[in-house]
């Protein structure tokens, strides 16, 4: 399996995610920078976070526009798996390959802190690893991870299982504390209509090596490499 | 050409001596240029003049420093080809005026002092004073800097991995914003100052040059008064997206040949970075502003050159190797500009549209910048408190007042502000005695620390100089690993009264002392005085921010109770020590007494066995005992876990003494009942006092014959405090 990591300017879990690849995939992936003129042929495309451009406009607006993204979309379209993390999510959702949009957080504070995710189904490329319906604990960084999406569009998220992963206190249960920013119906990560894109806020990447703390994300990985390879 | 006037002299910053001498130097009156530029130099900030005779008594070598003070950060061997570049640097007086602004741009500030050597910073630590929490803008301040702080290091992405915060009426009208950050750096690829070779080419990188900041270095050289709002202006604007693509392009550029000197645009922008570069090298320079990057039109040359606009480096290259070099800030979409050329002249010559506009001889300007030794007042001792003078609280009830007071209660509503997990190498987050970052790709890690205790410092300067260091060396050696060295930010009031300078005198002295016994030398540092608000001065607040080494992860320790049923040790000895206790000022309002000794000969004995029973694996759990005394250390410990614990009744010291006394060198450790005896028999034969305190587990924490307390109610009341505060519900999950 060979996955490729895209890096705008601005990007800052580019390595991170890099090495969380490499811990699964056994090598590392190619990393693309923004202005490079295509797109390696790879099995699996990853928007990383940071702060894309600075972000001083809407989180991921710029980069969604750079031309790189023009041919991260066409690839999705013909059913290259995508991963969106953090500010990737956000350019997803900026460039119309994921629904919806990403507030400032409720309390409009930045949050770094571990949080507790549901794993709302493991039938899909990205979460087949987990158990259904487990709870795993994995960190969010981000000021601006309150989704938001129309009745319409939140009625079909849930009705055509589309929500990857839902913010949990530890025993499962969606209290509103459990709720880092305020998003619509708990919701940290969404796919596509075909799930072969997820975007999510927390970081997989950043618990998924025991001496970290924790291995909570290391299965979104392992599972990637075990579907596309 | 007309002489300034007494005034303009003046509002430079220049007293009546200091002109004559740059009439001296010039052999004519400076034109506005260059008195502006005598005026930065010659700034308290960037000239040490006041401090400069006291910090050179402190130690700076040791056989694995790589390079001390002098250059942009200190620079330190760790083995295996790596070295670790840190440093500490203020930004108070442009926090207070603009506090999101002044924190950001300290942040940014620091960073670049730590990749210009050529090192990836890869930690940011903190060390935060804030006026009394009742004071009207003490909340505005908080908020502002915690935000600074935090979107300058989350978006350049380094993480901000941990720090110190205190609140006291005395930094009401001046609060301290020092940052540290800590880079890491092939130990044989360091990059310096110097300039060196006639002709080489001179190069501005980065942002564009504005009219921001235009005179902060010598601003953060005076007293603040009622006018302070109209200060404003002189604070820089940071942009942290362009921070990040310097610190890659810069990377970018130190893994070609290119680089002959680099100098980051700090305090003094241009000015002071090309007098450094030209002075370090024995050169002259030659620049023709009109090439500099500018954002705006119609800059003067006084204004180009005292520009303190962010993100900028000043570079020399070796010739020919322009085009790679541009290439690479082409792809970073930065700024590159060749502004001028190395002389052998000796002297800095500006030019503006085509005119001379600045002509001066660098070294009597850099090197005969003022030094005073400014006259200074041995601080009063203190009488020591007796123990039998000092009311006696139920301990449960004053344990609890203890862990929501401003100075203990949990700083969690700061630290989940900041990223502290980006690059994916914090092995010990926050809330910690020191936070653990690993050496990326290995199993090594760096501890790093900042510690002061101002209320000691005021009490006793030269006992509390001796503390701040004890107590970083101590926080390092509790997670287990080697103190290898530190970064000071000597923070005081103005130098020019004797009281003040006699607390800097003693201060820098108390930290010579406990340097020298600890081996702990200082590498780099800053220097911030005048910090005082019509006429009245912050506490002494020499701030230590230490560094060391842990060879394997896996023997780390971290202070949580691992499990029930184990045995709690206090290692070192207790007399009761409420002189400027926590416990005196906040259950009794009162704030004397002598501040507790410091014993060097057995901090070093302590630590030493801390650390040799930490990679032994004889203890589970290390925590340091400071603020609050034993109590509240294991209370920390505790709630860092979930787990409870049952202590014994006290030991031959009065029990407020005994729970609440702030002796030093005392370390709390937990060992299992298997390990027990050999932690006792080897703590007998390494001469360290040594008691079987407790035993861990259940849900509460418990004092035998007196009661207890849950320790969810105990977390409950430490996390409530400062959301509170802040106005905001506390959100946590016990455990």
């Amino acid at each position: 399996m060979q996955a490729a990591v895209i890096v705008f300017p601005g990007s800052n879990c580019d390595r991170d995610v890099a090495v969380a690849l490499e811990a699964s995939i056994g090598r590392p992936p190619r990393m693309v920078w923004h202005r490079d003129s295509g797109l390696p042929k790879v099995d699996l495309l990853v928007v990383p976070g940071g702060f894309s451009y600075g972000d001083y406009l809407r989180c991921g607006a710029m980069a969604a526009h750079a031309p790189i993204m023009r041919a991260v979309c066409k690839q999705a379209r013909r059913g290259v798996p995508v991963l969106g993390i953090c500010n990737g999510f956000q350019i997803l959702t900026e460039a119309g390959l994921l629904p919806g949009a990403l507030l400032r957080n409720a309390n409009l504070h930045y949050i770094c802190r571990d949080v507790h995710l549901k794993v709302e189904r493991n039938d899909t490329i990205f979460t087949q690893k987990y158990r259904k319906d487990s709870v795993i604990r994995i960190p969010v960084a981000h000021g601006d991870g309150n989704y938001f999406a129309g009745l319409g569009t939140l009625e079909r998220l849930e009705g055509e299982g589309l929500i990857a992963f839902r913010y949990v206190a530890p025993d499962g249960v969606a209290t509103p504390s459990a709720n880092p920013n305020g998003s619509c119906h708990h919701i940290a990560g969404i796919f596509d209509s075909g799930r072969r894109v997820l975007g999510l806020m927390p970081h997989p990447e950043r618990l998924a090596d025991p001496r970290l703390g924790g291995e909570g994300g290391r299965p979104l990985f392992d599972g990637l490499v075990e579907a596309l390879s | 050409m007309t002489a300034p006037d007494p005034a303009t002299i003046r509002a430079h910053g220049l007293s009546a001596a200091e002109y004559e001498q740059v009439l001296a130097i010039m052999g004519r009156p400076p034109n506005p240029t260059e008195l502006g530029i005598f005026s930065v130099m010659w700034s308290e900030h960037c000239s040490y003049k006041s401090s400069k005779k006291w910090l050179r008594t402190l130690p700076t070598s040791a056989p694995w420093v790589i390079c001390g003070p002098g250059e942009n950060a200190g620079v330190i061997d760790i083995g295996k080809g790596l070295a670790a570049v840190f440093k500490m640097e203020s930004h108070n007086h442009p926090s207070y005026i603009e506090p999101y602004q002044g924190a950001a741009t300290g942040v940014g500030g620091i960073l670049r002092d730590v990749f210009t050597m050529g090192a990836r910073p890869i930690a940011i630590m903190n060390a935060l004073r804030f006026g009394d929490p009742d004071h009207p803008r003490t909340r505005l301040l908080v908020e502002g800097v915690v935000a600074g702080i935090g979107g300058y290091g989350n978006c350049v992405g380094v993480p901000t991995v941990g720090g110190e915060t205190n609140f006291h009426t005395s930094y009401n009208g001046n609060i301290l914003v020092n940052a540290m950050a800590v880079g890491l750096a092939a130990s044989d690829r360091i990059f310096y100052s110097a300039a060196a070779g006639v002709g080489n080419p001179v190069v501005y990188v980065g942002s564009k040059t504005g009219r921001d900041g235009i005179h902060g270095a010598t601003m953060a050289s005076a007293e603040f008064s009622s006018d302070s709002e109209e200060k404003r202006p002189t604070v820089q604007v940071g942009d942290p997206f362009t921070e990040k693509l310097l610190i890659e392009a810069c990377l970018e550029l130190m893994a070609t040949e290119c680089i002959v000197a680099i100098q980051d645009m700090g305090a003094a922008g241009l000015t002071s970075s090309s007098f450094e570069m030209a002075s370090k090298g024995g050169l002259g320079i030659e620049m023709d502003l009109d090439l500099v990057p500018m954002r705006e039109e119609g800059m003067t040359a006084y204004e180009i050159m005292l520009s303190e606009s962010q993100e900028r480096m000043l570079m020399v290259l070796k010739p020919g190797s322009e085009p790679q070099a541009q290439a690479i800030f082409d792809k970073w979409e930065l700024d590159f500009a060749i502004i001028g050329h190395l002389t052998d002249q000796g002297r800095m010559t500006l030019r503006r549209h085509g005119q001379v506009v600045a002509d001066l001889p660098i070294d009597p300007l850099a090197k005969a910048s003022p030094e005073y030794d400014r006259p200074w007042l041995p601080c009063v001792k203190r009488p020591v408190l007796d123990l039998a003078q000092v009311p006696v609280f139920e301990p449960i009830d004053a344990l609890m007042t203890l862990l929501a007071c401003p100075d203990l209660a949990s700083r969690r509503w700061i630290w989940e502000r900041y990223d502290h997990m980006v690059m994916a190498d914090t092995v010990q987050r926050p809330g910690g005695d020191a936070a653990v970052v690993r050496i990326h790709g290995s199993r090594r890690g760096l501890a790093l620390t900042t510690d002061c205790t101002p209320r000691y410092c005021l009490a006793d300067p030269h006992e509390g100089g001796r503390q701040a260091v004890a107590e970083a060396y101590r926080n390092l050696s509790a997670v287990g690993a080697k103190p290898l060295a530190l970064t000071d930010n000597l923070n005081f009031g103005n130098p020019e009264k004797p009281d003040i300078m006699g607390q800097i005198v003693e201060a820098i002295q108390g930290m010579a002392e406990a340097c020298r016994a600890l081996d702990f030398p200082v590498v780099s540092g800053n220097v911030s005085l005048y910090n005082e608000t019509e006429g009245k001065a912050i506490l002494p607040t020499p701030a230590i921010g230490a560094v060391g080494l842990i060879e394997d992860l896996d023997l780390m320790a971290t202070m949580a109770f691992k499990a029930p049923l184990q045995a709690i040790v206090m290692l070192g000895e207790t007399r009761g020590w409420l002189g400027s206790s926590l416990y005196l000022r906040e259950l009794c309002g009162r704030e004397d007494g002598a501040p507790p000794p410091v014993a060097l000969h057995r901090e070093k004995r302590e630590g030493e066995f801390v650390r040799a029973m930490i990679a032994a694996a004889r203890v589970t759990a290390v925590h340091d005992v400071s603020d609050g005394g034993l109590l509240v250390a294991v209370a920390e410990m505790a709630m860092a876990s979930g787990i409870g614990a049952t202590l014994e009744p006290p030991h031959l010291v009065a029990a407020h003494g005994w729970w609440f006394g702030e002796d030093q060198g005392r370390y709390v450790v937990t060992a299992t009942e298997g390990d027990l005896a050999a932690l006792l028999a080897a703590a007998q034969r390494a001469d360290v006092a040594a008691r079987v305190i407790g035993n861990t587990g259940g849900e509460s924490l418990t004092l035998q014959g007196v009661g207890g307390i849950s320790v969810a109610e105990m977390s409950q009341c430490h996390e409530a405090w400062l959301p509170g505060f802040m106005a905001e519900p506390a959100n946590f999950v016990n455990g």
